[in-house]
């Protein structure tokens, strides 16, 4: 050991810790993330961080939002709302980002919020239920749509079919429940009468014995899945197992190829309300959100070799909208990049045209969604659905 | 009438899953008194390796054969290389090493595999039929097929085989056993390997009906286990009744209590079984001469 005196060691440490602060590498703008790449959510997660992942990579390649680089760190939760809270205070303390685009599920989600609400970091979130958004709070927005708006639109298209007693089938996590409330409150306004409704596990392997019961019920005319995951696709393969012949409606958690690769044969003819993402190719020409979801879809589909998700399609809308409000507060400023999150207007995005207040930390409305069938293991537009 | 029998057929199927777990445990429990908890995790290999093979052009039986293969020389690394180094430990030690044996493989299975859930096209491709009401999975009658072959083969091979036989052996008394000349190490290596195949073999005839994902095996682990106990911990024949049974409890209370808590019916058998009868359906009590 060098003889030091105590002083010397702490002028020595001293001398260290501002040289540190001195040769400290430039500031990037750390953008967190944490998703559920792995787990239940895993066909949301995945998508999303392959998304964020390219998008970051492309923009910084471009030379960076108003010439600063985005540093991008992201946490797998493994759809454990635990582990998303976590992550989330290792983001805020440790790692100091400037903004967090993430929580894939609705319940990571809402674990997370008080992490940011408390840090001041504006939080935009994937995750689809309503109360991330109702009541609103300050530093919390979202990109998709919500379960609110799902159940609207499932029972517009009932009513049109003349289907108006239903039963519901919803899983057990958060998003289920949630979407769940929303139907029930949202039905007497609709003119949908729920008759019955079954729940099941998020990770259950069979469903049978809950249709059984729905099957048997008189009088139902259709089923809604609220759920997303595994769950909907055993759901929906033990619904043409059992030989229901209701018309099945699942909902936007469903909104990726895999579900359709999981159910297989039995999800022909499954109507979900879903982003115009998924049927780029086969919007009109004139209809706004086609040029951004052809190139993203493109982009996405060359990049990974896999076909598109409404999920990464979130993300996407996520970083867009960030990196647009960093230009136009022309700094990373939390303060003044969520204020100019909360004043986004017109930005034409996957999900579809996001207006943004601060009343409304979302900005879609009803057209926002298209309800979408199910035909040869592909998505179409409704055969009689007019939006 | 209908519903009963659809819950029936839908416990059964399950409770077959549960039915081949419980007999590995039991295996493996005889042969050498340690509990396997990476039994779970031999269902999830064969079910995910037959998936990737198939993905990567190997026709499916051959793909389910390499995969039974793959997973029995797991089981037998299992044995060689963590338990029969510690094989002074306590049971309570060597149970733990296997909790950690089972994670290791979950881990492993997530880098060499992959995170997402999948799917094996079914052994008979036909459209569920009519049972008295109920549809039936053409599927669900392959898995009882197939398990109640294993169980006959199993059955066979120990009443057969000297091998078989030194197998029950060793489970009757470890000591007398070896004194007799049988080589107590190799017949517990050989449980491993005969229950990583059970399990692997129960993964693949399942995948079709409950699809499979690399962690699968920690709840089939549990409600194997469960089942085990249910049927008497010891008992080959207990471990086969106690899965049945298992999967009908479940099917039932999910069909007519409620499903929310369809998971807790297993845990709630093994405090049942541990507080009412500890030793099981068709287990015998421990007696010890004084």
């Amino acid at each position: 050991m060098i003889p030091f005196s105590h002083a010397g060691w702490k002028i020595a440490c001293g001398l260290a810790v501002l040289l540190a602060s001195v040769l400290e590498p430039s500031a990037q703008t750390k953008i967190g993330s944490v998703l559920s790449v792995t787990g239940p959510a895993s066909f949301l997660g995945d998508p999303e961080k392959k998304t964020l992942e390219m998008y970051v990579d492309e923009i910084n390649a471009k030379g960076g939002v108003s010439g600063e680089k985005l540093q991008l760190i992201v946490y797998d939760d493994g759809g454990d709302a635990n582990n998303a809270r976590t992550f989330a205070t290792r983001l805020v303390e440790e790692d100091k980002i400037a903004a967090m685009i993430g929580g894939t599920t609705t319940g990571s989600t809402l674990a997370m919020i008080p992490v940011f609400e408390d840090a001041q970091i504006p939080f935009i979130s994937l995750a689809g239920a309503i109360q991330i958004i109702e009541p609103v709070r300050k530093w919390v927005f979202k990109t998709p749509h919500t379960d609110k708006m799902a159940c609207e639109k499932i029972f517009a298209d009932l009513k049109r079919r003349n289907l108006t007693t239903i039963a519901l089938i919803s899983g057990t996590d958060a998003f289920g429940k949630s979407m769940r409330d929303q139907c029930v409150a949202a039905a007497p306004k609709s003119g949908i009468t729920i008759a019955y409704e079954e729940s099941y596990g998020p990770r259950d392997s069979d469903m049978t014995p809950q249709l059984t019961n729905i099957r048997n019920r008189a009088g139902v005319q259709a089923v809604v899945n609220p759920g997303f995951g595994q769950g909907p696709a055993i759901v929906t393969r033990n619904y043409r197992q059992l030989g229901i012949t209701a018309p099945l409606y699942q909902s936007h958690g469903v909104a990726s190829k895999q579900f359709i690769e999981l159910a297989g044969p039995a999800a022909e003819g499954v109507r979900l309300p879903a982003a115009a993402l998924l049927v780029a190719d086969k919007l009109a020409d004139n209809d706004p959100q086609k040029a951004v979801v052809v190139n993203y879809s493109r982009t996405y589909q060359n990049k990974t070799g896999q076909a598109v998700s409404t999920f990464g399609g979130h993300a996407y809308d996520g970083l867009m909208i960030f990196v647009q409000a960093m230009q136009r507060a022309k700094s990373a400023d939390r303060i003044k990049v969520r204020d100019e999150i909360e004043k986004t207007k017109g930005y034409v995005g996957t999900g579809g045209i996001v207006n943004m207040s601060p009343a409304d930390h979302m900005g879609l409305d009803l057209s926002a969604f298209r309800m979408l069938e199910i035909k040869n293991g592909d998505w179409t537009l409704g055969s009689d659905a007019k939006s | 009438m209908a519903e009963f029998l659809q819950f029936f057929f839908s416990g059964l199927t399950v409770g077959t899953v549960y039915a081949l777990v419980a007999l590995g445990f039991t295996l493996i429990y005889n042969a050498s008194d340690v509990i396997n908890f990476a039994q779970g995790e031999f269902v999830m290999l064969g079910g995910m390796s037959t998936v990737f093979l198939a993905l990567a052009g190997v026709p499916v039986p051959f793909a389910a054969l390499i995969a039974v293969i793959v997973t029995a020389a797991i089981g037998f690394a299992l044995h060689r290389f963590a338990i029969e180094p510690a094989r002074g430990a306590s049971p309570v030690a060597l149970i733990m090493i296997t909790i950690g044996a089972s994670i290791f493989l979950r881990g492993v299975a997530q880098i060499v595999f992959d995170k997402r859930f999948h799917s094996l096209p079914p052994v008979l491709d036909a459209e569920p039929f009519r049972l008295g009401g109920a549809a039936v999975l053409p599927q669900s009658l392959v898995v009882f097929a197939g398990a109640g072959i294993i169980v006959m083969l199993l059955w066979q091979f120990v009443d057969r085989t000297m091998l078989g036989k030194a197998m029950i052996a060793t489970a009757a008394n470890r000591l007398a056993a070896r004194l007799v000349g049988i080589d107590t190490r190799r017949i517990v290596g050989l449980s491993f390997v005969i229950s990583a195949a059970i399990g692997a073999v129960a993964g693949i005839l399942v995948t079709p009906i409950t699809l499979t994902s690399y962690d699968v095996g920690t709840l089939l682990a549990l409600k194997g286990f469960a089942a085990a106990m249910l049927g008497g911990i010891g008992s080959a024949f207990g471990a086969v009744i106690g899965g049945l049974l298992l999967g009908m409890f479940e099917a039932f209370s999910a069909g007519y209590i409620s499903s929310q808590y369809k998971d807790a019916v297993a845990f709630l058998v093994i405090l049942a079984v541990l507080f009412a009868m500890p030793q099981g359906v068709l287990g015998r009590g421990k007696v010890e001469r004084v």
